[in-house]
């Protein structure tokens, strides 16, 4: 009696599951897949929006996505949180963005600053190929996608002295951590590449045990930084400078200056300043990751 | 039994370094598939011509003397890659552009030596061992089983637990430890009757190559 009921509860589930299986994909449209040497790129469509995907078979995230009807709208979160930058920064004149996905936020800082000379580091020519034919990526004279990996790039960059003054780190796609891009080395690179007026802006790991290794790593290598968290989403950005932080305060002017400019991009401005803290809410006497130390995938 | 248990201990320290080689290069030249590529092909390279090279020397004289010496010389070789990795791995940023060729020359600088002998260690392991030519299949498929069973944990235990656990460099010295370890049982047995087939085995005439 007890193994019949168990055995139709199995086959409500499969078909239930078998029914969902079947609804997402009639939801999602696939319209290209390009290959890669790293995981083949999808790219989707649905309801308007078109998406940017690494590994389709095992349900991932979505990397990037565009609203067709409104392009400039930025969709996620940590892509509108990432221009918290320009409260510390509010005019970029060397823009350095570690990870291109669909390209969306260097398509904005160019829109935004067309003056600023731009280097997005990609190490996947497959997303570079995507992110031109279907996401509307460009490059220009001043704006260039370079198909490296991002720590080989940053430490050539520190070799010539060249500067950023504001440095967007987006590169890690949440199924496997490149693990040199998380190290107190690799962070004292970028430290040693940035502008005495120049942010930081590092889209990292909210939840999992990584929170806390990363924010003891930032923290030795800039000090006291911004953490940046919004209600309702589940990222947490870190601003962080060369120098002293600009007080809480003095980040309410330039929020009302750039108001109006960010608002086609759906970023509210206004509403960062007081979300941003210095408060640790981490477990301080958590180890530093280190070049010799980095198992972040096992963290994870 | 000795020859066995550092054949095993030679496999595991082998994939060991060369799972931790990834990590050694990647500050310098990224983690991307190219860096691998590297690392892989210089590590087969350096055990296919250490197998030639162990084989060629098995054919003179063999004894559990050179055999010692082989794991004295494979943990030397190892302290460059504690040493001298980062002096090697700067230079060779500054002096060539492209990832692919700088992993590609590093990793040979650093690995091929070390590795290279530690491939020695497989088929001289089958010629002490080997008593009669009609067991020589059966001793070298004990022998690959041991070695390679070695590597697989050698992976494994570095992969999920050791970089969790200890630094790189800890870990290299870990494997520089077990090359010292298998050279004092092997020299420290050599002398005493638990190594007979070492004795008999340098009686029989030399097989032709």
């Amino acid at each position: 009696m007890k193994s019949t009921a168990l055995m139709s509860a199995a086959i409500v589930m499969a078909l239930l599951f078998a029914m969902s299986m079947t609804q997402t994909h009639a939801q999602r449209e696939i319209i290209h897949e390009e290959r890669s040497q790293y995981r083949d790129v999808v790219v989707t469509e649905f309801n308007d929006q078109r998406c940017m995907l690494f590994n389709v078979h095992r349900g991932d995230m979505n990397q990037t996505c565009i609203d067709l009807r409104d392009p400039k709208r930025l969709v996620f979160n940590y892509t509108k949180m990432s221009f918290a930058g320009l409260l510390i920064n509010p005019d970029p004149k060397r823009i350095l963005v570690a990870g291109l996905g669909g390209g969306t936020i260097p398509m904005a800082m160019r829109d935004l600053f067309p003056d600023a000379s731009i280097d997005v580091l990609e190490v996947d020519q497959a997303v570079v190929t995507v992110a031109e034919e279907f996401f509307g990526f460009r490059e220009d004279e001043a704006m260039a996608a370079h198909v490296v990996d991002a720590r080989v790039f940053i430490k050539r960059a520190g070799l010539r002295d060249e500067q950023y003054d504001y440095i967007v780190l987006d590169a890690f796609s949440g199924e496997y951590i490149p693990e040199h891009l998380l190290s107190k080395e690799f962070l004292e690179e970028v430290r040693a590449i940035l502008t005495p007026d120049g942010v930081v802006v590092a889209n990292t790991f909210s939840s999992s045990r990584l929170y806390d290794y990363e924010s003891v790593t930032y923290q030795a290598v800039f000090g006291e930084f911004y953490n940046f968290k919004l209600p309702g989403s589940g990222n947490r950005l870190i601003l962080a400078t060369k120098n002293e932080l600009p007080s809480p305060g003095s980040l309410r002017s330039p929020a009302r200056e750039l108001y109006d400019a960010l608002e086609p991009y759906g970023v509210n401005l206004m509403e960062y300043p007081p979300r941003l803290t210095t408060r640790p809410d981490w477990d301080t006497s958590t180890r530093i990751l280190t070049d010799q130390y980095s198992p972040a995938n096992l963290l994870n | 039994m000795v020859i066995l248990t550092v054949a095993f201990l030679n496999g595991f320290v082998i994939m060991s370094i060369e799972l931790l080689g990834g990590r050694v290069l990647a500050p310098y030249f990224g983690s991307s598939v190219h860096v691998w590529g590297s690392i892989i092909a210089v590590f087969m390279l350096s055990l296919s011509l250490g197998y030639l090279w162990g084989g060629r020397l098995s054919l003179r004289r063999p004894g559990p003397r050179t055999f010692g010496a082989f794991f004295v010389l494979a943990a030397l070789l190892c302290l460059p890659i504690i040493f001298l990795a980062d002096a090697v791995m700067t230079a060779i940023f500054v002096a060539v552009e492209d990832p692919r060729y700088g992993s590609l020359l590093t990793a040979m600088l650093l690995y091929f030596l070390p590795i290279c002998v530690m491939g020695m260690v497989s088929p001289y392991s089958v010629r002490l061992l080997v008593s009669s030519q009609e067991h020589s299949g059966g001793v070298a498929g004990m022998l690959y089983f041991v070695s390679t069973l070695g590597s697989a944990l050698g992976t494994l235990g570095t992969s999920f637990y050791f970089v969790l656990w200890f630094d790189i460099n800890t870990v290299m010295w870990g494997c520089v430890a077990a090359l010292l370890l298998c050279a004092a049982v092997v020299l420290g047995t050599c002398r005493s009757p638990s190594l007979p087939e070492t004795e008999h085995s340098a009686a029989i005439p030399e097989v032709s190559p």
